[in-house]
Parts: C-alpha cells; sequence; structure tokens
C-alpha cells in the first residue's frame, strides 16, 4: 500500500511536536488546562496517527500489543499503589497529606503521580481500541 | 455581546449538523458531521469557559472516535439501512423523553447565576485549592485530590474498556493459529 509521500512527510513532522505537546499537557496540567486524561489521549493520537499512515505493522513495532497489556493494569495499579502509600503513612486511602515534607509538597507528588496512572491507562488504552479495529478483517 | 452572537451562532451551527446526521443515509458523510459536531461542541466550551472540558471534547469527540468510527465502517456497509415501514414506537420514546428532560429543565438554577447553591453553600474549593494543595488550576486539584476517589473510578473504567479490547484481540489471535 503505497500513500501520498505528502501524508508520510507531514506526518513525520508532526509527530515530534504532538508527543511534546501531550507531554506539555500532562505536565503543565497542575496550571493550565489538562491532565492526565487529555494528555493519554494526544499521545495516543499520535500513535494511532503514525498507524494510519504507515500501517498496523510499524505502529505495533512502537508499541507492542504485549507493552499495552502490561501499561493498561498498569496506570491503575499506579494509581491505587499512591493511595495505598498515603494509608501506609497514617492517613486515609487517596489522601496525600504526608507523601513528602508538609502538605502542600504531599499535594503536588499526590496528584502528580495519580496523573501519571490516569495518562498510562488512557493512553494504552485508546491504542488498544485502534489496533482491534484495524487488525480485523472484513468477512 | 459578542458572546453571545458567538455562542447562538454555534449553537445554530449544531442544529444544523445534528439535522444533517440524523438525514444523511451515508455513514462516512455522518462520522464526518459527528467529527465536526464535536468539533462545534469544544468550541462552544471554550466561549463557556470550560477549557479542561473542551480540549477533552476535541482530542476525543473531534480526533479519536473518528478514527475508530471510521474503523468500523471499513468492517460494515457504508450505507444506512432503511426501514421497511415507518414505526411509531421510537417517535414516542423520543417525545416522552424529550418532554421530561424540558419538564427537569424548569428546576435548574438560572444560567450563570452567581446566587446558585453551589456558589453560597459547601466548599469553597477556589479559595481553598492554593493554600491547601497548591495547585493552580483548580480543575486539577478538584479531579485528581479532592475527588481523587472518583478520578480512581474513572481511571477503572477506562481500564475495564482496554481489558474487553485485548480479550477480543486475543481471541482473534487464537483463532488466526488453529
Amino acid at each position: 500500500m503505497r500513500l501520498d509521500v505528502v501524508l508520510h512527510v507531514t506526518t513525520k513532522f508532526i509527530l515530534a511536536p504532538l508527543l511534546l505537546f501531550a507531554l506539555y499537557v500532562q505536565f503543565h496540567g497542575d496550571y493550565g488546562p489538562g491532565g492526565g486524561f487529555q494528555a493519554g489521549v494526544i499521545a495516543a493520537a499520535a500513535i494511532i496517527l503514525y498507524g494510519l499512515i504507515n500501517g498496523l505493522g510499524p505502529a505495533q513495532k512502537i508499541v507492542p500489543v504485549g507493552l499495552l497489556e502490561v501499561l493498561i493494569p498498569g496506570g491503575v495499579l499506579i494509581y491505587l499503589s499512591v493511595g495505598i502509600a498515603g494509608m501506609l503513612l497514617g492517613d486515609n486511602f487517596l489522601d496525600y497529606n504526608h507523601l513528602a515534607h508538609d502538605r502542600v509538597h504531599g499535594q503536588e507528588w499526590g496528584v502528580f503521580l495519580v496523573e501519571i496512572g490516569v495518562f498510562v491507562t488512557v493512553f494504552s488504552t485508546m491504542i488498544a481500541i485502534f489496533y482491534a479495529f484495524a487488525g480485523r478483517r472484513r468477512s | 455581546m459578542i458572546e453571545t452572537a458567538v455562542t447562538i451562532i454555534l449553537l445554530l451551527l449544531l442544529g444544523a449538523v445534528t439535522i444533517g446526521i440524523v438525514r444523511v443515509r451515508g455513514l462516512f458523510a455522518a462520522v464526518v458531521l459527528l467529527g465536526i459536531y464535536s468539533l462545534l461542541m469544544a468550541t462552544l466550551f471554550i466561549v463557556l469557559d470550560a477549557v479542561d472540558v473542551a480540549m477533552t471534547e476535541a482530542a476525543v469527540g473531534a480526533g479519536v472516535s473518528t478514527v475508530f468510527f471510521l474503523g468500523a465502517l471499513s468492517l460494515t456497509d457504508t450505507v444506512e439501512a432503511s426501514a421497511k415501514r415507518p414505526q411509531i414506537m421510537p417517535v414516542v420514546v423520543a417525545l416522552v423523553t424529550a418532554g421530561a428532560l424540558l419538564w427537569g429543565l424548569s428546576d435548574l438554577p438560572e444560567f450563570g447565576s452567581p446566587n446558585q447553591p453551589i456558589h453560597s453553600q459547601g466548599a469553597d474549593y477556589l479559595a481553598r485549592s492554593i493554600p491547601e494543595t497548591g495547585i493552580a488550576n483548580v480543575v486539577s486539584a478538584v479531579l485528581a485530590s479532592y475527588r481523587s476517589f472518583d478520578t480512581l473510578g474513572e481511571t477503572t473504567v477506562v481500564f475495564t474498556a482496554g481489558i474487553g479490547i485485548l480479550a477480543l484481540l486475543r481471541r482473534r489471535r487464537g483463532e488466526g493459529k488453529s
């Protein structure tokens, strides 16, 4: 399958800024709009775009299905372990006050880690749905 | 004044696109119209100052879900099957639902009113979030700290969708081997 060269070149140019924007949305979510969910979808959109242009095989070389099987539960486990860490430090479940030396820093760490958990699960789930559709043949 | 005009234009466009989605028979056109609908919704959310929701709507509604719809279309027919005879039951259901929604609307507080209960009672997150969490974006603070348990639930919902999809993938791979 040979697609237009314009699409290939444009995709190459747009992929890196797209991934960078996802990271910006992820880590700047404390100050501007955004957060783990939005960043996860944007990063997944970058991979999906790559898959649309270059085919399913090359996309699965970047993000293999085996990696997705680890990442999808991994994000939820990150989220849960932050909550359990709060419990072990003497707070309620998902209370971040004791994660660092003072309350405000503890909250910032907690939100940061929790957003990473959301990012990982959303990112991998979106790609898994894309693979599921793109991998099927019309019967 | 300008904001009102923009809002009215966006709502009119949304109405036109909705009629287009219902009327059009080609599913390919319907999917593209759905993407346009999501983009218009995202713009409307920006006008309403809900930037976080606008970002989600633009990325999920206009971007990724359009791709998923197109992927689904490549597995099925691209023309909607037309009904054999007009059916009365869907019309009744739609009318009853619309009536219930309009009836419920009358109980909502006035749009944009500062006298709403949400502004006068309960936790004042706008005042509390920066001294308590140090996070400037109140939406992030509420989502990830004050309402963290809800966000854990939402992540679990996405996780459930993900393992459902993985189960489908796995089954297909097994079928290919045997």
